[in-house]
C-alpha cells in the first residue's frame, strides 16, 4: 500500500491552520496558560492531553472564543481571532455535555446553526439530511433530545457542530459519558467521518487512550504548559520527559548515573553490586550525570532461565501477576527492593507456565528497549 | 387494597373540604333570599320530602346576575386588572429571578430569603403599609416633593394604579419561584452552544433561554393570575371606588346586603371562570413533570 505520509509539521513550506503565540491566560493569580506557542494544521486531528486542571479546556476555550488570552495572540487561518466573539468565529464547538437544546428535535438542532446563518431553506434541508446521513440519524429526525439514547445525543452533537462546515471542529471530551465498548466503536466514527470531511479536529481529552487512537499529534500539557508534541507512536516510544512517559500508558523508571562506552551509547549504573545496564540514546549525556531509564513493561521479556546474549539482563522474584487474559503483568521484585512490572503474552495455557509467584526469573531487555531521559 | 386506602386519603380530603363545601354554596345561589336564620328558603325539611324541596329551587340568581350589568363589568374588570398586573408581575419577576440564577451559588440562598422574607409579615399589614406610602401626604409623595420631580402630589391612592402595585407588590414572589427553579436548571453550556453556533447574546436568550424556562413563565403566571383575579382585600384597601372588582362585588353581596343567593351565585361563577386556567396550570405542570423524566 502506498500512501504520502501526512506529517505538515514537519514541511516547512505548510501554513498552520492555527498558530498561538506566546499565549497566557491567568484567573486572578491562577496561571491557566503559561507562555505557551504551538501550531495546528489543516486536517489534523489534534489532541489535547493531560490531567484535569492542566489548562487543555482553557486552551479549547480561547479557540472558541469563550475566554479570551491575558496576553498573546491567536491566529486563525493567519487571522486574529482574539476580538472575534464566538458566534462569529469559523469554529464550532462539540461541549462536553453535549448541550443539545433539550426542546428543539434532532433535526431542529442540528439546523440551528444554519438558520443563524439565514441560509436558504431548500439548502438546510439538504445539509441536515447530509448531517443525519454522515451520522446514521436519519431515523431519529423528528425525536427530541430526551427521546435517544446517549451514543445517539453524541452523534446529534457531533452533526450539529459539523453542519456549519466549521474550518475548525473543537471537541470537549466527546466520549466522556458513553461507556467503553461504545467509546471505542465511536472513536473509529470520529476518525472516519473527520476523514470524510476534512475538517481539522482539536480535541480535549484525559483519557490517554482515546487520544492515541483518534488524534494525528498529541499535545501532552501539564500546570498549562505543553510538555511534548508529537505523533502517537513518537510520544510512546520516545517521551521526551518522564512525566510524558508516566502519563502515556505503563512504564518503569529505573534512576542512576550514565557513562559513555561508546557511540550513542552509555552504561547506566543503577544500583550498588549489580552489573550496569546497557542503552542507546542520540540524547548527549555527559559521564556521572543523573539519569532516568524508562522501559515499557511489553519490552521486558521475562524467562525462567538467565537468556544468552542479552544486553541487559537482572535476576529478581515474581511478586505478583496480574491476569488480563490475552496478556499477564508480572511484577518482579529485584534485589534492591525496586519492582519491574514485565508483559507477557499469554501465548500457552496458564497451567503450562514455567514460573508462578515467589519464583525467582530473569527479566531482560535489548539496549534499544528503553529511553534514557534527563533527570 | 393498599393502593385503594392510599387514594381514597386524598380524595376524603378533597371530598370533605372541597367537594361539600362547594356544593352548599351551589344550593344556596339556588335559593331565595329571605329575612331568615340563615337568611334564604327554601329549607330542608322531612315531613315534604327531597323532591318537593328540589322543585323549590332555581336558576333566578343566575339569571338576575346577566340582567343587572354591575356584574359582568365586574368579571370583566376584575379579569382585565388580573391580566394586567399579571404581565406586570411578570415584566418585574423575570430579572430578578434571572439574576438570582445567575448569581454566585453561594449567594442565591441568601436572595432567596430576601425574596421569601416578606410572608414573615401578615398580608393585611403590607397592604396597609402601602396605603401610608402611596396616600397624597405618603412617603412616595413627600421624596418625589422634596426632591422637586412634582410640584403637587400625585394622586396614586384609590386608583387602579394603587391596585396593580398592590398585586404585583403582594405575588411578586410567586412569579419569581418557579421561574427562578426553571433558570437555575439551565445548563449555562447550553448558551454556549448557541452563542457558538451563530446566535448573538440576545438572540440566545430569545431562542434558548425563554422557551427553557417557559415552564416557569407559565406556572408564575397562573400562580399570580388566579388569586389576583378574586382579589378583595388590595382592592379595597387600595382600590377607589370605580376599581371594580369581583372579590369586592362579592364581599358586598354577601355582608352589606346580606344576600347570600346572589352572593353564592356570584362565586360559583368565579368559580367556574377559574376552572379553565387551573386545569391550564395542571397540564402545564404534568409537560413539565414528563419532560423532567
Amino acid at each position: 500500500m502506498t500512501t504520502v505520509e501526512f506529517e505538515p509539521w514537519d514541511d516547512p513550506q505548510e501554513k498552520p491552520l492555527i498558530h498561538f503565540q506566546n499565549v497566557t491566560k491567568r484567573f486572578g493569580s491562577f496561571v491557566a496558560i503559561d507562555n505557551l506557542t504551538i501550531d495546528i494544521y489543516e486536517r489534523e486531528f489534534y489532541a489535547l492531553l493531560g490531567p484535569s486542571g492542566c489548562g487543555k479546556t482553557t486552551l479549547m476555550r480561547m479557540l472558541a472564543g469563550f475566554e479570551t488570552p491575558t496576553e498573546g495572540n491567536i491566529m486563525l487561518a493567519g487571522q486574529d481571532i482574539v476580538p472575534v466573539p464566538p458566534n462569529k468565529r469559523a469554529t464550532n464547538m462539540m461541549f462536553q455535555s453535549y448541550a443539545l437544546f433539550p426542546h428543539l428535535s434532532i433535526w431542529e438542532n442540528i439546523a440551528f446553526g444554519l438558520k443563524r446563518e439565514g441560509m436558504p431553506k431548500p439548502d438546510i434541508n439538504n445539509r441536515v439530511e447530509e448531517m443525519l446521513r454522515l451520522t446514521r440519524l436519519e431515523k431519529f429526525a423528528k425525536r427530541k433530545p430526551h427521546q435517544i439514547s446517549g451514543g445517539q445525543r453524541q452523534r446529534v452533537a457531533l452533526a450539529r457542530s459539523l453542519a456549519k462546515a466549521p474550518k475548525l471542529l473543537l471537541l470537549d471530551e466527546p466520549l466522556g459519558a458513553l461507556d467503553k465498548k461504545l467509546r471505542q466503536e465511536t472513536q473509529f466514527e470520529l476518525m472516519d467521518i473527520q476523514e470524510k470531511t476534512g475538517t481539522t479536529f482539536v480535541i480535549v481529552t484525559h483519557d490517554q487512550e482515546e487520544a492515541m487512537t483518534v488524534a494525528s499529534r498529541v499535545a501532552v500539557m501539564d500546570h498549562g504548559k505543553i510538555i511534548q508534541v508529537a505523533t502517537p507512536d513518537r510520544i510512546y516510544e520516545t517521551p521526551n520527559s518522564v512525566y510524558v512517559a508516566d502519563f502515556i500508558g505503563d512504564v518503569n523508571i529505573i534512576q542512576g548515573t550514565t557513562t559513555a562506552n561508546g557511540e550513542d551509547s552509555y552504561s547506566v549504573a543503577w544500583a550498588d553490586g549489580q552489573a550496569p545496564l546497557t542503552a542507546s540514546s542520540n540524547q548527549p549525556f555527559s559521564d556521572g550525570q543523573k539519569c532516568h531509564l524508562a522501559i515499557r513493561p511489553e519490552k521486558i521479556a521475562i524467562s525462567a532461565d538467565k537468556p544468552e546474549e542479552a544486553a541487559n539482563a537482572v535476576q529478581g522474584k515474581v511478586l505478583d501477576i496480574a491476569y488480563l487474559g490475552n496478556i499477564s503483568t508480572y511484577h518482579v521484585e529485584l534485589p534492591t527492593g525496586v519492582v519491574i512490572k514485565a508483559q507477557a503474552a499469554n501465548t500457552r495455557r496458564i497451567s503450562r507456565r514455567s514460573y508462578t509467584w515467589e519464583d525467582t526469573v530473569w527479566l531482560s531487555w535489548t539496549a534499544t528497549a528503553g529511553v534514557l531521559l534527563a533527570s | 387494597m393498599r393502593r385503594f386506602f392510599l387514594i381514597a386519603t386524598p380524595y376524603t380530603w378533597l371530598l370533605l373540604l372541597f367537594l361539600v363545601p362547594f356544593a352548599i354554596v351551589v344550593k344556596i345561589s339556588l335559593s331565595d333570599t329571605a329575612l331568615a336564620i340563615p337568611p334564604y328558603v327554601p329549607k330542608f325539611s322531612w315531613d315534604e320530602g327531597i323532591g318537593a324541596y328540589f322543585s323549590q329551587l332555581d336558576f333566578e340568581n343566575f339569571v338576575f346576575l346577566t340582567e343587572d350589568d354591575l356584574y359582568w363589568k365586574a368579571y370583566l374588570s376584575s379579569f382585565k386588572i388580573a391580566t394586567i398586573s399579571t404581565l406586570l408581575t411578570l415584566l418585574v419577576g423575570y430579572p430578578i429571578a434571572y439574576g438570582m440564577a445567575r448569581s454566585a451559588p453561594e449567594w442565591r440562598p441568601t436572595l432567596m430569603m430576601l425574596v421569601i422574607l416578606p410572608f414573615w409579615t401578615s398580608f393585611l399589614i403590607r397592604v396597609y403599609a402601602w396605603m401610608g406610602i402611596l396616600s397624597n401626604e405618603g412617603y412616595l409623595n413627600q421624596l418625589l416633593l422634596w426632591t422637586g420631580v412634582i410640584d403637587t402630589p400625585l394622586t396614586i391612592l384609590n386608583t387602579n394604579t394603587a391596585v396593580y402595585i398592590g398585586i404585583v407588590y403582594t405575588y411578586l414572589p410567586f412569579m419569581i419561584l418557579p421561574i427562578y427553579s426553571a433558570l437555575e436548571r439551565l445548563d449555562e453550556s447550553l448558551i454556549e452552544a448557541a452563542e457558538d453556533l451563530g446566535c448573538s447574546r440576545l438572540s440566545a436568550f430569545w431562542l434558548v433561554t425563554i422557551p427553557l424556562s417557559k415552564t416557569g413563565i407559565i406556572a408564575g403566571c397562573f400562580l399570580v393570575f388566579i388569586p389576583a383575579l378574586g382579589e378583595f382585600v388590595i382592592p379595597s384597601l387600595l382600590g377607589g371606588s370605580n376599581s371594580l372588582m369581583i372579590g369586592k362585588v362579592l364581599w358586598e353581596e354577601f355582608f352589606s346586603n346580606r344576600d347570600w343567593p346572589v352572593a353564592s351565585a356570584v362565586a360559583v361563577i368565579l368559580l367556574l371562570i377559574l376552572v379553565i386556567p387551573i386545569v391550564l396550570f395542571q397540564r402545564n405542570q404534568q409537560k413539565e413533570q414528563e419532560a423532567e423524566q
